[in-house]
């Protein structure tokens, strides 16, 4: 018993052992693994997957060894997770994060030891000003963006009274503001839910049924959005409310939305019918892959993010240590976005269009997202001449 | 005046959904003084029966009953195979046992029905607004929960309270041996009423699955919420749920209605929609906390054993 006690320990302690540096590159990959919005996780980790088997698992001749680690959408775990990863695991490079808070939480540390860290979807508009950091590049957005776009094409279809509702953290603050940057009509009422406990949003519609707006902005990712979807059409406030949304209806949730989501506007840097050649490519091979499953913007980003990893990692033949070098190749987004075109600013977000997108029957006769039109191209965000790093 | 009333309902609803997931605990926990944390596993199983034997049948009237029995039979499967040895053992054993109950449950749906989730999409005929007084529009839906509620809880109290099988079920409580001693099946007995409280923790989530998604994990924040009621009503009490469920029930939502505009009027608007929220999510702790300081046996405790 107390042999195998001690052998069991040694088995742990050698599989710990932190790979040799220089054998291989090693990816941190820290995201939702558990929980209601465990499938966003799965989404992001079977793109980064794909976009490794794309590179044929090596980068700069160099296999690559990724660790995923699971937040469960909670700041502290997030935080301890990248600790973990780049103290004990030494990763030359993390990226994920889901979650604007979580990613808040986690960024000093990845800051502090010059890690690359690579958000492949939150985007707080800290990051973007005063956070931005040389180290911190970013293959989503800033939160803002997306919600700007909307409210332009607001504008443009004359609405003239907006209520907005959205849940009560980092990333909610920011959609908000994003709206009510672009949208030239009133914003008559401003709402935020506890995140992520609150799943009854029934005083909330009251409110903005009461409210007379002539329409309803709303930001809720995830499971939250299926729900509001629901009660929202429940209320009777489908066609007399006409909604307007960012990141609330994606391939993950469209399932679960079916009609209710008919008819809902919003606007998103990628969409799965984006004519490039890249994209073709990921959208096929992730389907093919994952028989029943559709890639989102969230799996998009992540194959984005595999791929600029990988352009900084050829640049420098695989020696890792180069960081500069590193930097320097990153900066320039040398590598082909699924999004189509995609550069950097100052700040290390991508300047680049945001689409109007529907949602339609494709050709199996299910429910997909297609894209309408271009609302903004070439967009930077609004915070860029915050952040210290001057081009 | 019209606005506050549609709150109260948005409120009075909550609150006896809630009251359906606490009265299920307040028989299990309460009466049977047995620690089921798995108590929010039922009720997200509730729920996926429920969107599953919707779908299979093409009914929804007929996937709900069949997704009650289910839970039903669940529930008397689980007290026979695991629970039942339990009950002479320590709180917190039976905390430590059901919390892996909670980690198998949320395994085997993942394994089962997948990570997505699931939905259960509501007939015709609930998705319509009612006009309940001139001006005021509530969804046929919501109205419904709060009719089923009522109707649970009348009948919840008649059987525990004024019949002979509730009499048997409280002797039972009191003193095990006693009422084995008098000839009475015990055992089948806690069987059938863990199986009961089951059954309520499935209704409860399969109630709320056409308003939220059916997913893993749904039961585990809402199950604070019912632990919070019963400490608040006093453990044991059927009736001290119900009305502990309704004033969590409106508080959360009035507070979550009314504070942000009460807020504005001492700070600036932005604080006051930001604080608002988490302000109002706290009311309910903070409810608590007063109640077990000023009555540690909750507003209205079961009568002395």
């Amino acid at each position: 018993m107390k042999k195998a006690f001690w052998l069991a320990g040694a088995t742990i302690l050698a599989l710990a052992q932190p790979a040799l540096a220089g054998d291989t590159i090693k990816i941190g990959f820290v995201s939702t693994f558990s929980g209601p919005t465990a499938v966003i996780g799965n989404d992001m980790r079977n793109s980064f997957e794909l976009a490794l088997d794309h590179l044929g698992r090596k980068m700069g001749g160099k296999p690559v060894e990724v660790i995923y680690e699971d937040d469960g959408q909670k700041p502290d775990v997030g935080k301890q997770k990248t600790e973990k990863l780049i103290q004990s695991d030494k990763v030359d490079f993390i990226a994920g994060y889901i979650w604007s808070n979580v990613l808040l939480a986690s960024l000093k540390t990845a800051v502090d030891s010059k890690t690359f860290l690579i958000s492949a979807n939150a985007g707080p508009s800290q990051l973007a000003g005063d956070l931005c950091s040389p180290y911190v590049f970013s293959t989503s957005w800033q939160n803002d963006q997306t919600p700007q776009a909307v409210g332009t094409y607001m504008n443009q279809k004359g609405v003239k009274s907006v209520f907005l509702i959205g849940p009560n953290y980092a990333a909610g603050k920011d959609m908000l503001a994003g709206v009510k940057s672009t949208f030239k009509g009133q914003v008559v009422g401003e709402e935020y839910t506890v995140w992520p406990s609150q799943l009854d949003f029934s005083a909330e519609l009251t409110k903005a049924k009461n409210s007379k707006a002539e329409s309803i902005f709303v930001f809720y990712p995830g499971a939250a959005g299926v729900q509001f979807l629901n009660q929202y059409a429940q209320a009777g406030l489908k066609g007399q409310i006409p909604l307007y949304t960012a990141f609330t209806i994606d391939e993950l949730s469209l399932p679960l939305q079916k009609e209710n989501a008919i008819g809902v506007p919003g606007a998103q840097q990628w969409v799965n019918d984006l004519p490039f050649p890249e994209n073709k490519k990921f959208v096929e091979d992730y389907r093919k892959k994952h028989p029943g499953l559709r890639p989102t913007f969230y799996g998009a980003q992540s194959y984005d993010a595999a791929n600029l990893i990988n352009s900084a990692v050829v640049a420098v033949k695989g020696d890792t240590s180069k960081k500069d070098e590193m930097k320097a190749e990153m900066e320039k987004a040398n590598f082909k976005s699924v999004r189509g075109p995609f550069k950097y600013g100052n700040n290390h977000i991508p300047i680049q269009n945001f689409y109007l997108q529907d949602v339609v029957k494709d050709a199996d006769g299910q429910l997909s997202l297609k894209t309408v039109a271009t609302i903004v191209k070439d967009d930077q965000d609004r915070f860029h001449d915050k952040c210290p790093m001057k081009k | 005046m019209l606005v506050l009333i549609e709150q109260s309902l948005n409120g009075l609803q909550f609150g006896l959904l809630l009251f359906l997931l606490a009265a299920g605990l307040t028989l299990v926990f309460g009466i049977m003084d047995f620690v089921n944390l798995a108590h929010g596993s039922l009720y997200m199983m509730g729920a996926y029966f429920a969107a599953t034997f919707v779908a299979w049948t093409n009914s929804f009237v007929l996937g709900i009953l069949l997704a009650l029995g289910a839970t039903l039979l669940l529930g008397i499967a689980l007290e026979f195979i695991a629970l039942r040895h339990l009950y002479g053992r320590d709180h917190l054993d039976q905390v430590l046992a059901t919390f892996g109950l909670i980690l198998f449950f949320n395994d085997a749906v993942r394994l089962i029905w997948g990570p997505a989730g699931l939905s259960l999409p509501l007939p015709a005929w609930l998705t319509v607004p009612v006009q309940i007084v001139p001006g005021v529009f509530y969804p046929a839906y919501r109205l419904s929960i709060i009719a089923v509620a009522l109707a649970v809880a009348a009948l919840l109290y008649i059987v525990v309270m004024r019949t002979r099988i509730g009499m048997l079920i409280r002797a039972g409580a009191s003193n095990r041996e006693m009422i084995g001693a008098l000839g009475i099946n015990i055992k089948l007995l806690f069987t059938l009423v863990f199986g009961l409280g089951a059954a309520l923790a499935g209704l409860a989530g399969l109630m709320q699955a056409p308003i939220l998604t059916v997913q893993i994990g749904m039961g585990e924040n809402i199950l604070i919420l019912a632990f919070v009621i019963i400490v608040i009503g006093g453990i044991g009490s059927i009736r001290g749920a119900f009305m502990a469920a309704i004033f969590v029930g409106m508080i959360d939502t009035l507070g979550r209605a009314f504070l942000p505009d009460l807020l504005r009027t001492v700070l600036s608007s932005a604080a006051a929609s930001t604080a608002a929220p988490a302000l109002s999510s706290m009311l309910i702790y903070l409810l608590m906390a007063i109640v077990l300081v000023v009555r540690p046996e909750g507003l209205f405790p079961a009568a002395k054993r």
